[in-house]
């Protein structure tokens, strides 16, 4: 994700200088010929500091000028450096990536957003329906292939397998037992799930809960830790009585409806961990010690000690946007999405991702792609019908009045127009010699 | 005529309801008898099929227009309705404007200065960008929970909307219904400006009108009625719907005429508001939908709308085409990959209009005499005035031939060079639409070269395509320079050739081009003038005792020059360490400067969908049309070759020897101990569990683990015994066709079958078959197929074998319609999404999406597989170029 991130900024960095550059484009260059000549003068003494500084120069120039996108210039200059070459060698090297760069340059009036949709459905035909487990750790199962991908399209508010992945500090980054205490921190853990039997007792009139020592001992609690969870949860509607591996809970309101009820509620009394986090597996990887989660919880899991906030990462987009924010779901959707593409071995290039990932999140919250989210709010009545829910549109536009400005591309097809894309968003009129005008008249 | 200048264009559409006023204005009858035909089968006058209404039997003329079926566009007529009738599709949008406003003085139950403030914010919400339905809806929320009315104090009542057009007052006395009547006066009595904050925009539209008073009846045009064999006449569900209403109606009237009771009047009126409904929209909820006699329920306006088969979808999003043809597709390995063959019959029925000129009257003329039935001829000919000649009916087309001036319009048989459009369904990216060159040819399939079989994603199993032919100047010559197959090579999705070489290509190359393969020079001869080579030939790579030459230097001939690149083939073995240019096996492949120097080509070289290889290298460097004339003259002498050398596989290639065949039954009976003693351990309760497994799911694992591993050992018995001359082994190797998996379910072992990614399981109680016992969980008994293909299976495993067989086919079914859904979604979402001049993603409003597409301006299909440049080609250009200096 890190790596996304940089890339976004350094690229909306440059967006905003190069849109006013784009026009004193004319002097930058003629700034670059004139240096073209001065090396060509100072070749005569070629001495190796001098090729450097002039390296050195030109490579400072193009980075103001921004003609190159900031990964290409790194390329460059990291593969130019140790090359040895001589400064016609250099001068032609740079103007040939400058060159090959600008060729590869989409072309204005391009349907960008057609062949993403196109280049990410098309591999979806090849995809997989079954949910597969999780590269490497074999315990936890991900739903994968094309359920998923509609999952990130769809911006669902639940996905069907959330996890995390959880770094911890690099401090105890690679300490077993640091990452097994952080881990049993995490891991949500139930009166109900370290119970060998919670009973409700007639005679007493109290809730019986049994404690398996053996549980409590994996879990590392004590009675006292699950007592004061229950009597926290509960808060005054009964009084908690701790023993050797049994609590009985006494409610204030002995009735059977009462101790039913609240038999029920501490069952689902969370003792240790977080929220949602039903199972943590830990895995050793070239980094340290990584913490796999079943269920997501970012909020929780970020104030957990021990845990490096800064590597943290879910798969639940809803969640990110609300911890995070727009941005970072923005890079999330495209990690998602070319996480699942990958593991598919379905090739697609990132920039048909990152289109759809800016179209979900331009505004600012996460809109699926569909009739709730994009499809849903575009401006032309007869666009929207086109979609779906045909009928609700088009009687809401008659009673509002609407005027459709025919600027998309479905209701120019339905009105049997040029669209306005490609070779059509160009108005071309030629007034043919007179001569030929008088003919058509004629006609 | 032919690039007609289209100078009109629709700006806007402004949408609307239509007033009492309009229908009336716009109608041309007012219908009131519930009849169509009377006896003698004419349409009665101010019935349903009123003649003025239009006409849509052939030979007729409009009474009320004047023109013949076809260009009368139909006329609307109406019904007065005896009591208002709710419209249904508004029903919930009047129950919440009437909530929003006054019971007694109709004004919207805000105070003055609340109305000011939100009139301000009606004003600012659009130049901040904002949509003033929010505005509205928010309006309505807080008009409905005053109690009292601000302006003249009355008490507000809640009301209730009883679906689908039922609104309830309720009272302390208890509820009360709302008539239309009493609905309708309210709402006349809103106030303009109120309707503007109530989101409704009274110039286009009141409310009211939703209150039907009258009910436009659509022309009969728009229902035609259809006469059967028989002679019986049977009408549109509309015009039934119609006359039910007409029915009621009139029953009503006459009802209200004679002062019938309050409760029949109702009951009527009731009845009359259910058939309006159902005359809108069958699909309610909460009403029966109204049936046809045979029970079918009736299609009637929304129905005619809505869906895949609606209007939208079905006509107005989607067009049929003249100028089209479609048939069956086959292989033909001589065509270039630009071509397409067409049939010489549908030639002779697509036409290319062209217009004569003094420089091409000659031909045109021969064109005419040749007439519509032999093929380069002509069916039609345009003349200045405008009017058509069939050539089918003139007798001496000579005569007309003569006649011919220039200006006029010939439409010409398709020929050889013109350029069409052929298609492949499903099309789910652009390279499913691409321009290829005619060529006329006899029989009846169009036929292509196979390397297009990729992007169409086609094959030759009964697989129909279609074909478009542009009519004008502009369209053709878009299609030529944008749509050609060759500028379709490299694919916008991954920006690497998606078109490349396949099966027999790849085996031919690998044939030709691997060390062992010298030719004399006859057969270098043979094989290059197949590929129309008119040069020298390069000095022989062995001089004596015969000339011999190698295959890589007849490849080397087509490679341009220029070429450099280095990369593993798909035969390589993947050694721990690699020999790089010593590869023993060949397959470390070097190009220098247009020289196959080492290593054999196979699919990693120049195979369809294959990024980085030397074929993309060849058009990022030469571009297209080099590319297209390397890949069709290499073609033709790979084709040449294999078929002289033939290339077959039978069962000889898939049997191995008997020592062989029992090291596979050692294998595999072992492993079947293997996982017997699994289950022992496991019934024991010995058996340790994988973390956060169950025990079953460890055992099933292991036992999964355990078998997996036997056929992958037996399958590398096999592969020992089948080596490069077996055909088989080298379409695997090479990528041609098939895979060792394959190869080894063939010859070994077809392994376990798996249903849901488990062994087979489901069944019998506790059991997969009869055959086992219950709880037998051996390998056996849970679709593990020891047999090979070659062997054949015996029973059980063939009932496994098609077990896992069906779950494939389900898996298809299920994929293809939620990833077309999947893709359709995407589609409408992202489709106005365009590339500004100023570099800008913007929608179509023009809110940009991205201020650089792909935060790098860079088109993906103009890449390098992803990257915008290749640096380290770029140096090898430069430094290449110098050092050669």
């Amino acid at each position: 994700m890190s790596k996304s991130t940089k890339s976004k900024k350094s690229t909306t960095k440059s967006t905003a200088s190069t849109k006013p550059k784009a026009k004193p484009k004319k002097p930058a260059s003629t700034a670059e010929e004139s240096s073209d000549k001065k090396t060509t003068k100072a070749e005569t003494k070629t001495t190796t500091s001098a090729i450097d500084k002039h390296m050195e120069k030109r490579f400072e120039t193009m980075r103001e000028e921004r003609r190159l996108p900031p990964k290409v210039m790194t390329e460059l200059v990291t593969k130019v450096s140790n090359l040895g070459v001589t400064k016609k060698e250099f001068d032609d090297i740079c103007d040939n990536v400058v060159d090959s760069y600008e060729r590869s340059l989409v072309e204005p009036g391009e349907a960008v957003g057609t062949v993403a949709a196109q280049s990410i459905g098309e591999p979806g035909t090849q995809m997989t329906l079954r949910t597969f487990h999780y590269a490497g750790v074999a315990e936890l199962s991900v739903t994968q292939g094309l359920p998923r991908l509609i999952e990130i399209v769809d911006a669902r508010n639940n996905p069907s397998t959330p996890t995390m992945k959880i770094y911890l500090d690099n401090e105890i980054a690679s300490d077993r037992s640091d990452a097994r205490r952080i881990a049993r921190d995490i891991e949500m853990v139930l009166v109900e799930s370290v119970a060998s039997n919670v009973s409700i007792d007639l005679l007493r009139q109290a809730i019986d809960i049994r404690l398996d020592p053996e549980l409590m001992e994996d879990k590392g609690l004590t009675v006292e830790i699950v007592a004061t969870a229950i009597e926290e949860k509960i808060k005054g509607k009964g009084e908690v009585e701790p023993g050797e591996n049994v609590i009985f809970v006494y409610p204030a309101n002995d009735t059977l409806a009462e101790l039913q009820r609240l038999s029920e509620k501490i069952r689902e009394v969370r003792v240790k961990g977080i929220n949602d986090v039903t199972h943590v597996v830990i895995r050793k990887e070239s980094d340290g010690y990584i913490l796999y989660t079943e269920g997501s919880n970012l909020q929780d899991a970020l104030e957990v000690e021990g845990v490096n906030p800064h590597k943290i990462y879910t798969n639940n987009l809803r969640e990110i946007y609300q911890v995070l924010g727009i941005e970072a779901t923005r890079n999330a959707i495209i990690k998602e999405a070319m996480s699942v593409l990958n593991e598919q071995g379905m090739d697609v290039d990132v920039r048909h991702i990152i289109l759809v990932a800016d179209m979900m999140t331009a505004d600012g919250n996460i809109r699926q792609i569909g009739r709730h989210g994009i499809s849903g709010s575009k401006n032309s009545a007869l666009a929207r019908a086109a979609f779906e829910v045909t009928i609700k549109h088009l009687l809401g536009a008659g009673i509002a009045g609407t005027k459709d400005p025919l600027r998309g591309i479905t209701e120019n097809v339905i009105l049997g127009q040029l669209i306005p894309l490609g070779t059509g968003s160009i108005d071309l009129l030629m007034n043919p010699h007179v001569p030929v005008t008088q003919k058509k008249t004629k006609k | 005529m032919i690039s007609g200048l289209t100078t009109k264009k629709i700006d806007t559409i402004e949408f609307g309801l239509l007033s009492p006023e309009d229908i009336r204005k716009m109608s041309i009858a007012q219908i009131v008898v519930a009849d169509t035909y009377d006896e003698d089968g004419y349409p009665i006058d101010s019935g349903i099929m009123d003649p003025k209404l239009g006409v849509i039997d052939p030979g007729q003329r409009c009474k009320t227009c004047g023109n013949r079926v076809g260009n009368c566009p139909g006329h609307f007529g109406h019904i007065e309705l005896a009591r208002p009738i709710m419209h249904e599709g508004y029903a919930k949008v009047i129950h919440k404007v009437l909530r929003a406003i006054c019971r007694e003085c109709n004004r919207v139950l805000l105070s003055d200065e609340e109305i000011t403030h939100f009139q301000k914010l009606f004003k600012r919400y659009p130049e901040m960008g904002q949509k003033t339905a929010n505005l509205s809806n928010e309006i309505l929320k807080r008009a409905a929970k005053s109690k009292t009315c601000p302006h003249c104090e009355a008490e507000q009542l809640k009301l209730k909307l009883e679906k689908p057009t039922s609104i309830y007052e309720v009272g302390e006395a208890g509820s009360v219904r709302l008539t239309p009547i009493d609905v309708r006066a309210r709402l006349e009595n809103i106030e303009d400006d109120d309707y503007r904050l109530l989101g409704i925009n009274p110039d286009a539209a009141r409310l009211e009108w939703a209150i039907l008073t009258v009910l436009s009846v659509p022309p009969v045009t728009v229902r035609p009625s259809i006469t059967l064999e028989s002679g019986v006449r049977s009408e549109d569900d509309l015009s039934h719907k119609l006359i039910d209403i007409i029915r009621i109606n009139q029953r009503l009237r006459e009802n209200l005429d004679a002062g019938a009771p309050q409760l029949i009047v109702e009951d009527l009126w009731e009845l009359l508001q259910y058939h309006c409904t159902t005359y809108f929209d069958n699909g309610v909820s909460g009403i029966p939908p109204a049936r046809h006699r045979s029970g079918r329920a009736l299609r009637t306006l929304a129905q005619r709308l809505k869906g895949k088969e609606g209007r939208f979808r079905s006509n107005l999003s989607g067009k049929r085409v003249d100028f089209s043809a479609r048939t069956v597709i086959s292989p033909d390995p001589n065509l270039s990959m630009n071509e397409v063959g067409v049939p010489d019959q549908i030639a002779k029925i697509l036409t290319i209009p062209q217009r004569v000129t003094e420089w091409n009257i000659d031909e045109m003329k021969d064109l005419v005499i040749r007439g519509p039935d032999r093929h380069p001829g002509c069916n039609y000919l345009i003349r200045t005035d405008g009017r058509r000649v069939d050539l089918r009916f003139v007798k001496d087309r000579s005569i007309i031939a003569d006649t011919i001036e220039p200006g006029f319009i010939v439409e010409r048989h398709l020929a050889n060079g013109d350029i069409v459009l052929f298609n492949r369904q499903p099309s789910l990216h652009r390279m499913s639409i691409m321009a290829h060159e005619v060529r006329v040819m006899p029989y009846r399939t169009f036929r292509l070269s196979l390397y297009v079989c990729p992007p169409y994603n086609a094959d030759f199993d009964g697989d129909e395509m279609n074909l478009h032919v542009p009519q004008s100047e502009e369209s053709r010559a878009e299609a030529r320079v944008l749509m050609r197959v060759q500028e379709q090579i490299l694919s916008p999705r991954y920006g690497g050739p998606i078109i490349g070489a396949l099966q027999d290509y790849i085996s031919a190359a690998f044939l030709l081009t691997r060390k062992s393969n010298l030719l004399t020079k006859d057969q270098v001869n043979q094989l290059l003038a197949t590929a129309d080579y008119e040069l020298v030939l390069p000095p022989p790579a062995i001089k004596a005792p015969v000339e011999l030459w190698t295959g890589k230097q007849i490849f080397s001939i087509f490679i341009p020059e220029g070429i450099n690149i280095s990369f593993k083939a798909n035969i390589c073995r993947k050694c721990t360490v690699c020999k790089r240019e010593d590869c023993d096996y060949d397959s470390y492949v070097v190009v220098r400067d247009g020289n196959l120097v080492f290593g054999v080509v196979d699919e990693k070289a120049f195979g369809a969908g294959e990024p980085d290889s030397l074929f993309h290298r060849i058009i990022k460097e030469n571009g297209p049309t080099t590319a297209r004339i390397f890949m069709d003259s290499v073609g033709k002498l790979l084709v040449r070759l294999i078929t002289d050398r033939g290339f077959s596989m039978g069962l000889n290639d898939v049997t191995l020897p008997r020592a062989a065949s029992q090291r596979i039954k050692r294998i595999l009976s072992d492993a079947d101990q293997k996982v017997n003693q699994l289950i022992e351990t496991y019934q024991r309760g010995e058996l340790d569990p994988n973390p956060g497994q169950t025990l079953l799911e460890t055992l099933e694992q292991r036992i999964m683990a355990t078998l997996a591993e036997a056929r992958d050992s037996a399958g590398a018995v096999a592969g020992e015994h089948l080596g490069l001359e077996n055909t088989a082994v080298i379409m695997a190797q090479t990528g041609a066709r098939g895979s060792r998996l394959n190869l080894s379910q063939m010859a070994a072992v077809v392994g376990q079958q798996a249903v849901r990614g488990e062994r087979i399981s489901r069944g019998y109680v506790g059991r997969t078959l009869p055959h086992f016992e219950r709880g037998n969980l051996g390998a056996r008994a849970r679709g593990f197929v020891t047999s090979s293909y070659k062997s054949g299976l015996d029973p059980i495993e063939y009932w496994f074998h098609a077990a896992g067989g069906r779950e494939g086919l389900v898996d298809t079914a299920v994929r293809t319609s939620t990833s077309g859904y999947m893709q359709r979604r995407l589609m409408t979402a992202l489709q106005d999404l365009k590339v500004e001049t100023d570099g800008t993603v913007r929608t179509a409003p023009g809110r940009i999406v991205q201020f650089r597409f792909g935060d790098d301006g860079v088109d993906p299909s103009k890449s390098d597989h992803g990257r915008s440049v290749n640096i380290d080609i770029v140096i090898e250009k430069v430094l290449g170029k110098t050092r050669i200096e």
